[in-house]
């Protein structure tokens, strides 16, 4: 298929005879985010060096832009940006020769470079200390460099790795309005995290690995679905009444399940039911005599969808 | 692996330019490399000075003064200029190349560089000659200041061969700054830590340096024959058995750059092994050899001093091909 920047069949990695990669498909979407979330140590980063060429692959194929990195690794890496985990830059230089170095590493003309530094600058709010060196930057603002870096390069697939860990949350809000700001110059981005509810607000479609094996693939909702199962989930806070049997009554629920501990005054329960069942939920409680004290619309979360599959993958084992 | 036979397209040196300029002016601004310069200059000056002082007084005829500049050893200072630079240039080298991989790793900066569009090779490659280059430039400089030392003390003006020798002198000092260089990158290919990599290559030096004089008479004598001892053998046998004593001297860099070094600048030097009175019938003792045939004489030393860059390096460069570059 044209549109797709990246590739991977049957994607294989052996350490010794232990599978960090374990024959993952693969496919990356022109323009869209997309993140690889599980564990530390499910495969992730191996995925990510296998496809940039920088390490061997053991087995199965990658094509990135329709180029195989083991054999055309100057083409794919000229084409792909990439932010390593913890990204270094050359502290006793400025941010401008860091990136003069990639720029001639990139063999981007001469009378291009300053230009293009500034525009990447720019763009990841830099520029004012464009002239300042490296020693004296935030972990957050290394990290935008390292974005500057992929803007001047002008890739067509940025990788992330762990872009956000280690952030305050305020750069991570930032860092993560640059890369939805990537997606918006038509970058296709693939980051890897293991911090969800970051990934679960930029991401377009997730890939949640095991061991090695992606274990889902696809939206957080559709996720959501395959894990929790499908329904609309809202949360009923009240008292006063029998909470539960009420909203049992209401037409379209399927499960009314307990939400932390439950007082002799009431408490919280999660409904699952087939359509948006706040409206009638209200009206029932209001009406047996019931103070309800919460009603809230449940976004299936990522996090949700994590814990509950590993803990059910811990069950199975 | 499958996929072990595939060609890789592209060239290896794609990117050996920015490398090898960013490392050269990395080296040549850093503050490592100021101490490094005043060390060697120290020690150029502690020996030239004094046999500079000596040689004003000499008033015999001598068709080499100025190459005694760089050999002979005053009385105070009991070693030359070339000896000082036979321990000097090894430090220098293995101070610009000891953390030029994994000081790399340890910033983090190895492997966004190699995600750019660039090979291992050119990296490595780059890296070698950055710090190559201002080994030379570091060596021209003090052999400039030297040349110039000597024509204001002792007022008279180089020969033309004299500078040939000196130039030559030059190649070979840079040729054995290239094996200890490529020994310091070597470890720090293999070593994460760069502590740990200096270390092993100053272990090496000091190897060299101290301990291989004194094993290689142990193993010779445990080789020899009683009768080569008492010397009853045949000529043959203890020649071969000299023979074996080179050799073995010779597989440490000091001892071929200190052949190299004798030869250029010692004209009179007709061989840097034994000779018997048969090879000396006809010659005119202590006549000088045309450059051309010192040259010649200390061919091997030279080839030797590269093969071994080449070697050390190639060994570097296969290590570094199969590192991981992950964190």
């Amino acid at each position: 298929m044209a549109d797709n920047v990246i590739e991977a069949r049957g994607l294989l990695k052996l350490y010794g005879t232990q599978r960090a990669v374990d024959a993952i498909d693969l496919d990356i979407r022109r323009g869209e985010i997309f993140g690889l979330l599980g564990p530390n140590g499910a495969g992730k980063t191996t995925t990510i060096l296998m496809m940039l060429g920088l390490t061997e692959i053991s087995g199965g194929s990658v094509e990135v832009l329709g180029f195989d990195p083991v054999r055309q690794p100057l083409e794919v890496k000229r084409r792909v940006g990439y932010l390593p985990d913890a990204v270094g830059f050359y502290d006793h230089l400025t941010a401008r020769e860091n990136l003069v170095y990639t720029a001639r590493l990139l063999a981007i003309p001469r009378s291009q470079i300053g230009r293009r530094i500034m525009e990447a600058m720019e763009s990841v709010q830099l520029a004012d200390v464009v002239d300042k060196r490296v020693s004296t930057y935030s972990r957050g603002m290394r990290q935008r460099l390292g974005i500057a870096e992929i803007v001047m390069k002008k890739a067509e697939i940025a990788i992330l790795d762990e872009p956000t860990s280690g952030l305050d949350p305020h750069a991570t809000f930032e860092l993560l309005e640059m890369i939805r700001g990537l997606k918006r110059m038509g970058v296709a981005v693939l980051l890897s995290s293991h911090l969800l509810d970051r990934v679960q607000s930029v991401c377009d479609r997730v890939a949640l690995f095991n061991k090695g094996r992606i274990a889902l693939m696809g939206t957080v909702v559709e996720l959501a679905n395959q894990v929790l199962g499908a329904g609309h989930p809202i949360l009923v806070e009240a008292s006063g009444i029998d909470i539960a049997a009420a909203l049992r009554g209401i037409d379209g629920v399927q499960k009314v399940m307990p939400e932390g501990p439950q007082g002799s005054e009431g408490g919280a329960w999660r409904v699952v039911a087939d359509r948006d069942v706040r409206a009638a939920a209200a009206q029932r409680i209001v009406s047996a005599g019931g103070a309800l004290t919460r009603l809230a619309d449940l976004q299936p979360s990522l996090e949700e969808v994590y814990t509950r599959y590993f803990q059910e993958a811990r069950h199975a084992a | 692996m499958q996929r072990s036979t595939a060609r890789r397209e592209g060239s290896p040196f794609t990117g050996l330019g920015p490398v090898f300029m960013k490392e050269f002016s990395d080296h040549l601004s850093s503050a490592r490399m100021m101490v490094l310069m005043l060390f060697v200059i120290a020690f150029g000056a502690l020996t030239v000075a004094p046999s500079l002082t000596e040689l004003r007084n000499v008033t015999e005829a001598d068709p080499f003064l100025f190459l005694r500049i760089f050999t002979s050893a005053s009385s105070r200072v009991p070693f030359s200029f070339t000896a000082a630079l036979g321990f000097t240039i090894p430090l220098l080298a293995i101070g610009l190349g000891f953390d030029s991989v994994n000081g790399e790793f340890n910033r983090r900066t190895l492997s966004r560089v190699l995600s750019q569009p660039i090979y291992r090779d050119a990296l490595l490659l780059g890296k070698f000659l950055g710090a190559l280059a201002t080994l030379a430039v570091a060596l021209v400089a003090l052999w400039l200041i030297v040349l110039g030392a000597g024509l204001l003390l002792l007022g008279i003006p180089p020969r033309g061969v004299e500078v040939a020798r000196g130039v030559a002198f030059l190649a070979v000092a840079i040729a054995y700054g290239g094996v200890w260089l490529a020994a310091s990158m070597l470890f720090s290919v293999i070593f994460r830590s760069t502590a740990t990599s200096a270390l092993c290559a100053l272990g090496v030096w000091l190897f060299f340096l101290i301990v291989w004089p004194l094993i290689v008479p142990t193993i010779v004598v445990a080789f020899a024959s009683p009768d080569v001892m008492s010397g009853r053998a045949s000529i043959d046998e203890t020649l071969a058995l000299i023979q074996f004593q080179s050799f073995l001297d010779r597989l440490s860099p000091n001892t071929l750059f200190g052949e190299a070094v004798i030869g250029l600048l010692n004209p009179e030097t007709r061989t840097l092994g034994p000779i018997i009175p048969s090879q000396m019938y006809g010659a005119i003792m202590g006549a000088p050899l045309p450059f051309g045939q010192s040259l010649l004489l200390i061919w091997p030393q030279i080839t030797g001093l590269i093969a071994g860059t080449i070697v050390v390096f190639a060994a570097a460069y296969i290590i570094f091909q199969r590192e991981e570059v992950r964190a």
